[in-house]
């Protein structure tokens, strides 16, 4: 962009500001349930300052370090909307608006020369899209972040360890086994074999909907793990499809004891614990 | 003769994948109306071969489409990726071998747990694998 241009915006500023505010607050997606004019006014000022400032010679490219400060100050702008409640589109108009304005600006001042009117144009106007994109960019992050903390929250509380009796501790596990899943269960397992003294665990596994080799492969490990630290581990909730597919996978599991379900599971620990359950003839 | 009444295709780009995608082949295979053992046995190669796709190609893409020969109705998968490729197709459909840290069973699993099962690779260039699973198959 040639000097001018830049030194152009930079004295009509005030004018800029007060065309964007305008439009702003003419706009129908305007928010004053969320944001004060006073706030707006503050926040657009600041932008626009440090939009300016950058805007100098050869540095239109929004991906320069000269452009890190607007950068930075857009994805705050982002960010912060994003958690007052302001719908991405809002934000998007937010500054597409200001594109509007300073395309205003640049038709008042260059009226005689459509070569250049039409050349800073363009660049203002790939400058303000790519400036439109990182808002969203941005946004969409914040998203992430809060989708990464639910993963990880989910896989925290969905793996817990019961005692079910002196020393059988089970493990109902429910969704897909995977490696960092399985570390987790793996940890809470042993952690709470240590804690209880328990000498048998059950990993139930009526909740996961396929067993592939790979999540028979975490399994083995849990339980040799188990076993190292003196504990029988039994899996129990081998479903019927699952058993015929664990075969014809060709999954050797021969040397885990595999019960149909948690019921039989308990009888048979029960069994391995001398513990006899009987029906008492009085009413207790 | 098989014809393609239905196709989808999905990218597989990172491990969160892999749930979504065995969930929409299980869609299907409840559309045609497969039966529990048979949709557990597709939607277990299904797997297997994704996590390979993933671990060892790098991700790709994969096609599920319904197709039918006859009276009989059934799913095929094809997964594309453009990883390294594999050098002894032979050595690798053999049980037990892995040239990772696996159980080595992946492949050959999988293709005891469908009906149709080709594989094609090109070093340098990647692996595709098709599989097909009848309805009553």
């Amino acid at each position: 962009m040639s000097k001018d241009i830049g030194k152009l915006l930079q004295k009509n500023k005030k004018h800029i500001l007060e065309d964007w505010m305008t439009r702003q607050l003419a706009d129908a997606t305007l928010r004053e349930d969320l944001m004060s004019n006073e706030e707006l006014r503050e926040q657009s000022n600041e932008l626009l300052n440090a939009l300016l400032k950058n805007i100098t010679d050869h540095t239109i490219d929004t991906q320069s370090a000269a452009f890190d400060e607007v950068n930075e100050i857009i994805s705050g702008i982002s960010i912060s909307r994003a958690r007052q409640g302001f719908t991405p589109r809002e934000t998007g108009i937010y500054v597409f608006s200001l594109k509007d304005a300073l395309q205003k600006s640049l038709e008042g001042e260059i009226k005689n020369d459509p070569q250049l009117l039409y050349d800073s144009s363009i660049q203002v106007n790939k400058m303000m899209d790519d400036l439109g994109i990182m808002t969203f960019e941005t946004f969409i992050k914040g998203r992430e972040e809060v989708i990464l903390r639910q993963t990880s929250e989910i896989t925290e509380i969905s793996t817990p360890v019961i005692q079910v009796w002196e020393g059988i501790l089970a493990l109902p596990i429910i969704g897909t086994l995977d490696s960092a899943r399985t570390q987790v269960v793996m940890e809470n397992l042993l952690q709470e074999i240590v804690e209880t003294g328990s000498t048998i665990a059950i990993l139930d596994i009526s909740g996961v909907p396929a067993v592939d080799s790979l999540v028979a492969q975490h399994l083995i490990k849990t339980v040799a793990a188990t076993r190292l630290m003196g504990a029988e581990c039994i899996i129990s909730g081998i479903r019927p499809e699952i058993a015929q597919t664990i075969v014809h996978l060709g999954i050797d599991l021969s040397n885990i004891v595999t019960k149909a379900s948690l019921a039989s599971a308990l009888k048979y620990s029960f069994g391995l614990l001398q513990i006899q359950v009987k029906k008492s003839p009085n009413k207790v | 003769m098989k014809l393609v009444l239905n196709k989808d295709v999905m990218s597989i780009e990172k491990e969160q994948d892999v749930v979504p995608f065995r969930n929409r082949v299980k869609e299907y295979a409840v559309k045609i109306g497969m039966s529990l053992v048979n949709q557990t046995k597709l939607i277990t190669a299904a797997s297997e071969l994704v996590r390979n796709m993933l671990k060892y190609g790098g991700g790709g893409v994969t096609i599920i489409e319904v197709i039918s020969q006859g009276r009989d109705n059934g799913i095929r998968l094809v997964f594309q990726d453009k990883g390294p490729g594999i050098k002894d197709i032979s050595l690798a459909m053999k049980d037990g071998y892995s040239s990772g840290k696996s159980l080595g069973i992946g492949l050959p699993g999988a293709k005891r747990l469908v009906n149709e099962f080709d594989i094609k690779s090109t070093l340098g260039e990647g692996t595709t694998v098709s599989i097909i699973k009848w309805k009553n198959g």
